[in-house]
């Protein structure tokens, strides 16, 4: 109970100072935090599928990219509604993850890992080629962001200020959601899958359907977490759909630790904040990078949020409830 | 539906390419009755475990669970008739705890698997549930210990109590015992005659070791060569020339000294 009640502490804290971070912080590092945010929505979606169900997807980015061209698209050919584009990201995002999904839930591990690698280049593919409507290897950019329109205010979001609330907001709604998810029956049914996937099955469940909600309702975040940063760069590209970017995630969620709802975001700062630190003394800052994510990841082999946690809980015995 | 006999098994046969892991094997199970399967090593106990249970589709014959025809009917489907099986490798879920090995069954039984909006540990009925199992096998205590760090024969529990959390009226146990130091097999040999007198289970259990067969079943089957041997209580097995001879007299009169 004690440990819970820290933990609790440990979020209001932190959710606080997110919050209050505008206040007092440049504009410089709100931006930082702005992509730790996405980032983390994106981490933590691709989590639920790697750490919670036991299924590494490297095609999270080609759903992620999607999201974000969706939005981009409705808003050069449709309203100029931020709503609008959000909606037209989520439905396209939950539908792509619905199709792909069927087919990949089918296969385990390994194979799992292909057909989303597949899948993630197919929608790379189009994204890159089909430049009509996509802007080709240039990206697509050229809009305007509508206000945020949130009827009792009405703010600008090229002010980075703004910007961030909304991406604080959304990312705080995914990670309630995520949170809600891994603690109910849905969620104990997604770690006995990862745990033993037969067993669960001979007990009458139906795996299969359980892994498919697990992989639109990670997709459509994901998807979510593309139109954000679609929005912060001002440009949907082809590289966010690149299975390298899905590479991005599960570094992220390894280094902050898989088994924790929030590892993948702990991994999103750390990663966000060793790069800037890094880039202001040397241009090879990816040897450092790398150098210091190695002996992370050697030093905190749950990951830094999952092995502090476990001390925590060595420390002062498990809990009893 | 309260037929008296649970499982009838007619004519099964099951072949692998020329060989004939079982060739025409009748039995019937009553209700109530615990009944054991034993025959040498090779004798067709784990496919007959593995054809009735629905992992492999007999070549021939049927199977009938409280006269519904059953055949090549999956596992899973099974368990939602009362039909399980526990297996001889310890089938469990590692790294999640003691009460969620219980809980995860349940919550299939109960419906729920899909239910993502509400709180896992306030699902009173659920948690009580799982804790009435646990503290059957002895379990209660150790209810937030992760199955992992358990101690082998512990290990061999979960798996007993996630096939009751599936409220089975038949379960199949392969080897309960198998690997388990004198200790944990006397305990195990205790639970299944508390669970066979206390509750509305049935059990059929394969045991190559015989002391376990013979304190444990009321009804006793012997296959050999995939064909049954004979059947009768333990006493007449006991003293049956033919089952004597297929064992060479070993392990039977072991048991008996």
């Amino acid at each position: 109970m004690r440990i819970r009640r820290a933990g609790s502490l440990w979020i209001v804290a932190s959710t606080a100072f997110l919050a209050a971070a505008p206040f007092f912080l440049s504009t410089y590092w709100i931006l930082i935090l702005t992509e730790i945010l996405t980032m983390s929505l994106f981490a933590m979606s691709f989590n639920l599928l790697f750490g919670y169900t036991g299924l590494l997807s490297f095609g999270q980015a080609g759903i992620f990219g999607a999201g974000g061209y969706l939005a981009v698209l409705s808003l050069l050919h449709g309203p100029s509604s931020l709503w609008g584009a959000f909606a037209a990201a989520l439905a396209g995002s939950a539908l792509i993850s619905l199709v792909i999904g069927w087919f990949c839930v089918r296969r385990d591990e390994i194979y799992f890992a292909i057909l989303t690698l597949g899948f993630g280049m197919m929608l790379f593919t189009v994204a890159h080629n089909w430049r009509s409507l996509t802007g080709g290897s240039d990206g697509l950019g050229g809009f305007t962001l509508p206000p945020l329109d949130l009827f009792v205010w009405r703010g600008s979001l090229a002010d980075p200020r703004h910007f961030y609330f909304l991406v604080l907001a959304v990312a705080l709604i995914g990670a309630i959601l995520l949170y809600r998810m891994v603690n109910s029956p849905f969620g104990l049914m997604l770690r006995s899958i990862r745990e033993n996937t037969q067993r669960l099955s001979f007990v009458g469940a139906d795996v299969r359907a359980v892994r498919l909600c697990a992989f639109v309702v990670a997709g459509t975040l994901a998807g979510i977490a593309g139109v954000l940063f679609a929005f912060f760069n001002r440009i949907a590209s082809p590289e966010m759909l690149h299975w390298a970017f899905s590479g991005k995630a599960v570094l992220m969620t390894i280094l902050g630790g898989s088994g924790v709802l929030l590892g993948p975001a702990v991994g999103a700062a750390i990663f966000f904040v060793l790069e800037h630190v890094i880039t202001a003394y040397t241009t090879n800052w990816m040897v450092f990078l790398g150098a210091i994510l190695i002996v992370l990841v050697l030093a905190f082999p749950r990951g830094v949020l999952g092995s502090l946690l476990d001390l925590v809980q060595r420390y002062r015995g498990r809990p009893r409830s | 539906m309260s037929t008296p006999i649970l499982l009838q098994v007619e004519s099964l046969s099951r072949s692998f390419g020329k060989f004939q892991a079982l060739s025409d094997v009748s039995l019937e199970i009553p209700r109530g009755r615990l009944c054991a399967l034993i025959g040498p090593n090779g004798a067709g106990k784990t496919t007959f475990y593995n054809v009735v249970s629905g992992r492999y589709r007999p070549t021939r014959g049927r199977v009938f669970f409280e006269g519904r025809d059953i055949t090549g009917v999956p596992p899973h489907k099974l368990v939602k008739l009362g039909l399980l099986r526990s297996f001889q490798i310890t089938n469990i879920f590692p790294a999640l705890t003691v009460l969620e090995n219980v809980l995860a069954p349940l919550a299939v039984m109960h419906g729920m698997s899909f239910a993502f909006w509400r709180s896992l540990s306030s699902q009173q009925k659920l948690v009580e549930e799982a804790l009435t199992i646990l503290e059957r096998l002895g379990l209660a205590g150790q209810s937030h210990r992760e199955v992992s760090t358990l101690a082998y024969g512990d290990k061999r529990l979960i798996e007993i109590a996630i096939v009751l959390a599936c409220r089975p009226r038949l379960v199949l146990l392969d080897e309960p015992t198998a690997g388990m130091n004198p200790e944990e097999t006397e305990r195990m040999i205790r639970l299944i005659h508390e669970l066979a007198a206390h509750s509305e289970i049935t059990f059929f259990v394969t045991e190559h070791d015989m002391k376990v067969v013979f304190s444990v079943a009321q009804t006793i089957f012997v296959l050999n060569q995939g064909r049954l041997l004979a059947q009768g209580t333990p006493e007449e097995i006991r003293a049956n020339p033919a089952v004597r001879q297929a064992y060479l007299g070993g392990s039977l009169d072991a048991e008996r000294a």
